[in-house]
C-alpha cells in the first residue's frame, strides 16, 4: 500500500496537482473567512455587532453567501459582448490564482522554485487589470465602463512605485526568488531598515487591490459598483473571489518582502520535520492575517480618496520617495560593501 | 517653523496614525451598541402611540360611549363609528372601525376621548401580511385592550402628573 503510495507520489505531475489542490482551497477557505472578518471588524468600528445570526457567532455566513449567489441567475445584458463578458470574471479569478504558483510557505515548500519569482508576481499582478477592463468594456455601461478606465489608470500608476520599492528590496536581498528574499532577513527584517519603503508598498497595494480608500473603481456614490455592476451569481462571485484572493496576495507579498516571511521574530525553532514546516507556516499566517487586518482598519477608517488626490499620490508623493529612497539604499549599500554577492 | 512642523507631520502621517488609533480603540474595546432586535428591545416611553385598544371598566362595561369625538377629530378619517342605544337605555357603539392603514398614529383619537376609552397602547408589533387583517374591528380593539390594559393604565398613571 505505501510502495504504491510512494510510486504515484515520485510522479511530478500528481506532486502539482496535490500541491495546486490544497493551496487552492485553503486559499478559497481564507478568501471565505476573509470576507467574514472583514464584516466582523467593519461591525466593531461601528459599534455594530456583525453578521451572528448563521451558525455561531455567524462563522457559516460565508458559506450562506456563496450558496446564494451559486443559486442566481447569471445575468447577460442584451448590449453586451457575451464571450468577453464571461471571460472577464474568469480571468480575474484565473490571475488571482496562478499567482500563489510562487509563493513558498516554507524553505522548499513552495509549487514552483522559479529564479524570477518577485518579476513573475509582479507581471501577474500588473495582468489583473485587464480582466477589469474586459469586464468594464463588455458590458456596455457606462458606470462599468468608467469605473474599467479608473481601475486602469489608477493600478497603471501605483505600479510605478511598487516597481521602485521592490527593486529596493531586491538590492538588500541579492536576489529575485522568494525563497532566498526571505532567506536574507534571517539577520533584520527589511520592515526595519526600510520602513518608509513598507508603508509605500503597503498603501500602493491597497490601489493595487482598489481597496479603500482607493476604491474609487466601485466608487458606490458616483458609479453604483463600478466595473462590475453588471454582473450577478458566480460571474460577479469570481470578481469578489479574485478581488480578495488578491488582497491576501498583497499581505502575503508584504509579508514576504518586508516581514520576513515565515521566519519566527526570535531565533527559537523548537520542532523539526512536518511540525517544523507548521511552525514556520504559523509566523506566516500570523503575518499575512496582520496585513489583511490592516487592509480592513485601513476601511474601516479613511474615507475615500479624490481621483486627482490619487493620482497626485501616485505620481507626485510615492514616485519620488520611492526613488530618493532606492537611489539612498543603494548608495549605502555601496558604500559600506554590503552589496549582496 | 510652522512650514517645518507641518511637513513633519505630513511626512510621519500624524494625522493618518492619529485616525488608525482611534479606529483602533474602537474595535477592540468599545462594546457593540446594537440591540438583538426581536430577543432585546429598547426602552418606550409611557407616551408612545403605539397599536390601538378600546378599553373596559373594571366591571367588563366598555368605556366607549359612542360621542364619535375620535371620529371627528381624527385628521386621517380613519375611524368609523356607528351607534344606537342598547336594551339597558344607554348608548353604545354598534360598529367601531380603525383602518390602521390610513391611521397616523397622532395620538389626538385619545386625546379627544373624555372617558380614556380609546388609546394607543404600547404594542408596535402588528404587522400582518394582508391589507384586510389591518382594518380593525370593534371585537380586535376590545381584545387589545384586553391584552395590554395593564401596561395601558401603568403608562396613564405614569403620565398622569404631566397632564
Amino acid at each position: 500500500m505505501l510502495e504504491w503510495l510512494d510510486l504515484i507520489w515520485s510522479f511530478l505531475i500528481v506532486r502539482v496537482v496535490v500541491g495546486v489542490l490544497v493551496i487552492t482551497v485553503v486559499l478559497l477557505l481564507a478568501v471565505a473567512y476573509f470576507t467574514y472578518w472583514e464584516r466582523k471588524i467593519l461591525a466593531w468600528a461601528q459599534l455594530r455587532k456583525g453578521p451572528n445570526v448563521v451558525g455561531p457567532f455567524g462563522l457559516w455566513q460565508p458559506f450562506a453567501d456563496g450558496l446564494k449567489l451559486l443559486m442566481k441567475e447569471t445575468v447577460v445584458p442584451s448590449g453586451a459582448n457575451p464571450v468577453v463578458f464571461i471571460a472577464a470574471p474568469i480571468l480575474t479569478f484565473t490571475l488571482s490564482l496562478i499567482a500563489w504558483a510562487v509563493i513558498p510557505f516554507d524553505t522548499g515548500l513552495v509549487l514552483a522554485d522559479i529564479n524570477v519569482g518577485i518579476l513573475y508576481l509582479f507581471a501577474i499582478s500588473s495582468l489583473g487589470v485587464y480582466g477589469i477592463i474586459m469586464a468594464g468594456w463588455a458590458s456596455n455601461s457606462k458606470y462599468a465602463f468608467l469605473g474599467a478606465l479608473r481601475s486602469a489608470a489608477q493600478m497603471v500608476s501605483y505600479e510605478v512605485s511598487i516597481g521602485f520599492v521592490i527593486v529596493t528590496v531586491l538590492l538588500c536581498a541579492g536576489s529575485l526568488n522568494l525563497t532566498a528574499i526571505v532567506e536574507s532577513q534571517r539577520h533584520i527584517w527589511y520592515v526595519v531598515p526600510l520602513f518608509p519603503m513598507a508603508v509605500v508598498f503597503f498603501i500602493s497595494g491597497l490601489a493595487e487591490t482598489n481597496r479603500a480608500p482607493f476604491d474609487l473603481v466601485e466608487g458606490e456614490s458616483e458609479l453604483v459598483a463600478g466595473y462590475f455592476v453588471e454582473y450577478s451569481s458566480m460571474a460577479f462571485a469570481l470578481f469578489f473571489l479574485g478581488e480578495y484572493a488578491n488582497m491576501i496576495l498583497v499581505s502575503t507579498m508584504t509579508s514576504i518582502l518586508f516581514l520576513g516571511g515565515w521566519l519566527a521574530p526570535f531565533n527559537w525553532h523548537p520542532f523539526d520535520g512536518v511540525l517544523g514546516h507548521a511552525w514556520a507556516m504559523l509566523w506566516f499566517a500570523l503575518k499575512i492575517g496582520l496585513m489583511c487586518f490592516c487592509f480592513l482598519w485601513v476601511r474601516a477608517t479613511f474615507p475615500r480618496y479624490r481621483y486627482d488626490q490619487l493620482m497626485r499620490l501616485g505620481w507626485k508623493v510615492f514616485l519620488p520617495l520611492s526613488l530618493a529612497w532606492l537611489v539612498a539604499t543603494a548608495g549605502v549599500l555601496v558604500a559600506t560593501g554590503w552589496v549582496p554577492k | 517653523m510652522a512650514s517645518l512642523d507641518r511637513t513633519a507631520r505630513s511626512l510621519l502621517l500624524a494625522e493618518i496614525v492619529g485616525g488608525l488609533w482611534l479606529t483602533l480603540k474602537y474595535i477592540l474595546f468599545r462594546k457593540p451598541v446594537t440591540l438583538n432586535y426581536p430577543y432585546e428591545k429598547g426602552p418606550i416611553s409611557p407616551r408612545f402611540r403605539g397599536e390601538h385598544a378600546l378599553r373596559r371598566y373594571p366591571n367588563g362595561e366598555e368605556r366607549c360611549i359612542a360621542c364619535k369625538l375620535c371620529e371627528a377629530i381624527c385628521p386621517a378619517l380613519a375611524i368609523t363609528i356607528e351607534a344606537e342605544a342598547r336594551e339597558d337605555g344607554s348608548r353604545r357603539t354598534t360598529r367601531y372601525d380603525i383602518d390602521m392603514t390610513k391611521c397616523i398614529y397622532c395620538g389626538f383619537c385619545q386625546e379627544a376621548c373624555p372617558v380614556d376609552a380609546i388609546v394607543e397602547g404600547p404594542n408596535f408589533e402588528f404587522a400582518a401580511e394582508t391589507r384586510e387583517e389591518l382594518f380593525y374591528d370593534k371585537d380586535k380593539l376590545l381584545a387589545n385592550g384586553d391584552r395590554w390594559e395593564a401596561e395601558i393604565a401603568r403608562n396613564i398613571a405614569l403620565d398622569a402628573p404631566y397632564r
